[in-house]
């Protein structure tokens, strides 16, 4: 059984499963998520299953009885489509006119994020950040000052503490900042340190090239 | 009247902060500034000696906690300048007989009696640490031009933001101008750089120091010593004053790049 929460109210969506069954298991739930469901208007996906006018009544009793309105019926069987529509069910769930808005409603094209924290400050000499996710600064990460990711990490300033990116294993994880000279630099299980003398400042960005850490300018 | 607490920190030991201590707080008083110095490093006391005062201490600044002394008996008046006093450290007791909130205290009774509370404190980032901050209006972060002091002081200046007690302003003790040249020392602008706070001051390296430590006669009384002027510059530019950097040898393009750092800082 699969309940969520939609325009209409609630949606309890059965897996094939016969009526009687289905029905046990939907008033147990019910019963369970008393608070939950209470004074809910509820959709129930019956699937497969064939209900007569006589058997969505008694339902409705049923689920009166908790103070839960019947709204709609959504099935598979032709024949429970029709006894639902006879009683003023809804049959059909609206779809979330996606298809058609989707270009207008910006926030149904936003991308799915990951997680990562922010760091708008001087990292300083003692100061460790451990996160799962990514980390970004805004700002230096100084030596002696420790950033552990188990994502990328990515310093607008100059990067001259300790870094370990991909801390649980992701080798996909990059180190970019605008001066890479970190004391020392870790992705995944890779090791790396800045070579002595390095030349000029430049953003560069780290990431596991054939088993290594290589460093490549960010514009290449 | 209505004194500010400048501390004086540092982070790692033995880098300047009781030469400092001695040093700001005679040159405030010869620019005229009721002055009382603190040496809160208990059990190490040296301020006094510094200052040339050991010979004249009865009480400290563990007999005022305890209450065993009036605060104004415990302040030792200095030989040289009658608006000086200092408030020796205990020699031997444990360094937990005075708490932070013992210090505001007694930094508040002060601030009516002096113009200037200057608060040298221990080397760490303990409790000492923690007390010379507390009542703190002004820190200043003494370090040297060198990597294992630089770290400590970028530690200690991540604490002291922690404590929003920021921003400290910089002092940078014994620059050796030839060393610096020779590429074998930190510069000045690798320090900034680095640390990113607003400079206050720049001492260079000066046997003097040392020599003048011995006597018991800072080395701001010297008018001939480069060390001694830089602390008075310390001094008047706690007081407001715009004082031009006294060049030590070095690029005038960082020093203009320096003014404007500090523009509007000191
Ligand atoms: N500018 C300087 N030139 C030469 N010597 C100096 C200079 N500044 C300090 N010194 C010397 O360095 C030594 C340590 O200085 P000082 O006692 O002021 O350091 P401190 O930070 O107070 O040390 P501690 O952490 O032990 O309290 C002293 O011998 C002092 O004379
Ligand atoms: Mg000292």
């Amino acid at each position: 059984m699969e309940i969520k929460g939609i325009k209409e109210g609630i949606l309890v969506k059965f897996h094939d499963q016969e009526w009687q069954n289905a029905k046990k298991a939907l008033i147990q739930t019910l019963q369970d998520k008393q608070t939950f469901f209470d004074g809910a208007q509820l959709v129930l996906d019956v699937g497969h299953c064939v209900l007569g006018t006589h058997a969505i009544e008694v339902l409705q009793k049923k689920l009166n009885q908790h103070n839960i309105s019947l709204y709609g019926l959504v099935s598979k069987s032709m024949i429970t489509q029709e006894a639902a529509q006879k009683m003023g069910l809804i049959t059909k769930l609206e779809k979330s006119k996606k298809k058609t808005d989707q270009k207008l409603e910006p926030s149904d094209v936003v991308l799915a994020g990951e997680s990562a924290v922010l760091i708008r400050r001087t990292m300083r000499s003692g100061f460790t950040v451990k996160y799962k996710g990514h980390v970004a600064v805004i700002g230096d990460v100084n030596p002696g000052a420790e950033i552990i990711a188990s994502g990328s990490v990515i310093v607008w300033g100059r990067l001259r503490g300790t870094v370990h990116a991909g801390a649980d294993g992701d080798l996909t994880a990059i180190v970019c900042a605008l001066d890479l000279s970190p004391t020392q630099l870790r992705i995944a299980s890779k090791i790396a340190i800045t070579p002595e003398g390095q030349a000029e400042p430049k953003p560069e960005v780290a990431r596991i090239i054939d088993e290594q850490i290589v460093a490549e300018p960010w514009l290449n | 009247m209505n004194g500010k607490v400048v501390a004086i920190i540092s982070g790692k030991g033995g880098v300047g902060k009781t030469t400092t201590a001695a040093n700001l707080g005679i040159a405030l008083a010869t620019l005229g500034q009721k002055v009382v110095c603190i040496d809160t490093d208990i059990g190490l006391r040296n301020l006094d000696v510094v200052l040339g005062l050991e010979n004249r201490i009865v009480y400290d600044l563990v007999d005022v906690v305890e209450g065993r002394c009036r605060l104004t008996q415990a302040m030792v008046r200095d030989r040289r300048y009658e608006n000086l006093h200092l408030i020796p450290a205990a020699q031997t007791r444990d360094k937990s007989a005075v708490s932070a909130s013992d210090m505001v205290r007694l930094c508040e009774e002060l601030r009516s009696m002096a113009d200037w509370i200057v608060i040298d404190s221990p080397a760490g980032i303990e409790r000492g640490f923690r007390n010379a901050i507390a009542p703190a209006d002004q820190v200043l972060v003494i370090t040297n031009p060198e990597v294992s002091s630089l770290r400590d002081a970028d530690r200690i200046i991540g604490l002291v933001e922690a404590e929003e007690k920021g921003p400290a302003q910089l002092i940078i003790n014994r620059i050796n101008p030839e060393m610096v040249k020779r590429g074998d020392m930190l510069s000045i602008s690798d320090v900034i750089e680095l640390l990113a706070i607003p400079l206050i001051g720049i001492v260079p390296e000066d046997e003097t120091v040392l020599i003048s430590t011995n006597s018991g006669q800072p080395v701001v009384l010297n008018e001939k010593s480069k060390a001694g002027l830089a602390f008075l510059n310390i001094g008047k530019r706690l007081l407001g004053e715009e004082v031009p950097w006294v060049s030590l040898n070095v690029k005038a393009g960082l020093l203009s790049r320096l003014g404007q750092l500090f523009s509007g800082e000191t």
